[in-house]
């Protein structure tokens, strides 16, 4: 049964495929409201979330299917001690198809083996959130109409940022793309990243701890928030949290056709002056998020022969 | 030094100098019911020195284990005083229940039932559930 549990699952052609049906989604939503009649989704999140649970939730409605959820992860069976593999068994007989977040990594998976309808990961802890890659690659896509010869700057908490692992694993995969890590020395991006993504992709990459004086390079800035729960030490996340911030001033550096990425939520890393920008895209990430999850459940529940 | 030869059972022979405990624990052959012979930097023409598990016994042998630990060992079984078959030896694609993962943000690290299971990749053994590496 073909799950999504990592963006790397995914070939360059499926992406593509997804896109385009992203982009036909947008183009013509009425042909699309009643492709999931009668369908449902689970959404399993065991830990908190607002964007993605909501994003999957809105998606599922504009397919015209419907959508049941567990509540609190803290009142539910897994409060009881019930595994996840358990839980999502018992829950696979309810519906067609689940989406799933759980604070610790490799949970997705877990559920994904012990099943027999598609699991889509919305996030398992640290390690993978591969639809917030997909709506990062279809904004991409969007704004600049190609992967092709991209530098792009991830700036922030290149070690725990599992966006930042995902959408550079997934970009390292075009021709001619760069790029330039921003961060500070103790959240630089781990060496098992670089050994195992960029260098067997021959991907030039420079590492700086200069965000301003890299930023006139750059065709993508992605920013990223330095994440208060992937610290065990909160002195460290106190130190470097507020390391990086996009300003307007900051902004005047950047080339016109430079885009502003972030995942979401910011806290302080982009001045909220920063939104007015025309090059600001981080909202339309959001909006980006919830076609290609629309494209990702066409995807699955069609290959799961559901559809 | 003299080690009787055995019967029946296996020799585990050519294991890097160092490497034996490791198999003997991994392989658990730290019990009591049988007769096991580990032998430690014995010299070697061919690798300076080796270490040598012998074990007195008919029992299975997890070669994935062996294949993780030292690909380059050589077993061999022992059937009535003979050598009987010799077993090739790879490093195996896939590690189930042999080593543990020790990232604490794992699934595994709470989910007492669930089997440890790591995949070779390109540098090393990595757990298929976070991608940590194995130690």
């Amino acid at each position: 049964m073909r799950s999504l549990i990592d963006v790397m699952d995914l070939s360059t052609q499926e992406i593509e495929e997804l896109i385009n049906t992203a982009e036909d989604i947008i183009a013509n939503p009425d042909q699309y409201a009643h492709a999931c009649d009668r369908k449902k989704l689970a959404t399993l999140f065991f830990e908190p979330s607002t964007r993605t649970r909501m994003s999957f939730e809105a998606a599922m409605y504009e397919l015209g299917g419907h959508v049941i959820s567990m509540s609190e992860a803290s009142s539910s069976s897994a409060a009881k001690g019930e595994s996840v593999a358990d839980t999502a068994k018992t829950v696979s007989n309810y519906v067609d198809i689940i989406a799933m977040r759980h604070p610790k990594e490799g949970a997705a998976l877990v559920a994904a083996n012990n099943v027999n309808i598609p699991v889509i990961n919305a996030g398992d802890g640290g390690h993978s959130h591969p639809t917030q890659t997909l709506a990062d690659l279809l904004t991409i896509y969007r704004e600049k109409g190609h992967f092709n010869d991209l530098t792009i700057g991830f700036c922030g908490d290149l070690k725990f940022g599992r966006t930042v692992h995902s959408l550079a694993g997934a970009m390292a995969r075009y021709p001619g793309v760069k790029f330039v890590l921003i961060s500070p020395e103790e959240l630089k991006l781990p060496s098992y990243v670089k050994k195992n993504i960029l260098q067997p992709a021959g991907i030039p990459y420079e590492q700086t701890t200069d965000l301003e004086g890299a930023m006139d390079q750059l065709d993508i800035l992605y920013m990223t928030r330095v994440q208060r729960e992937r610290f065990f030490n909160e002195e460290d996340y106190l130190r470097l949290k507020d390391r990086y911030i996009l300003t307007e001033e900051k902004l005047k550096k950047a080339p016109e056709s430079m885009i502003v990425m972030h995942p979401l939520p910011r806290v302080n890393e982009i001045s909220v002056a920063v939104d007015d920008d025309p090059r600001a895209c981080y909202f339309k990430q959001v909006l980006n998020g919830k076609y290609m999850r629309m494209a990702l459940i066409l995807k699955l529940l069609k290959e799961a022969g559901t559809l | 030094m003299n080690i009787d030869s055995i019967q029946n059972g296996i020799v585990i022979d050519h294991i890097s100098a160092g490497k034996g405990m490791k198999l003997v624990q991994l392989l658990d052959l730290d019990r009591d019911d049988m007769t096991v012979a580990i032998i430690k930097n014995v010299h070697s023409q061919k690798m300076g020195k080796k270490d040598i598990i012998k074990i007195d016994a008919d029992i299975p042998v997890n070669l994935d284990v062996i294949g993780y630990v030292d690909p380059d060992a050589t077993v061999n079984i022992i059937k009535d005083g003979k050598l009987t078959e010799k077993k090739t030896i790879e490093r195996p694609k896939e590690l189930t229940g042999v080593i543990r993962c020790k990232n604490p943000r794992c699934i595994t690290s709470v989910e007492q039932e669930l089997r440890h299971v790591f995949r070779l990749r390109e540098d090393g053994y990595r757990c298929i559930y976070c991608e940590t590496k194995a130690e």
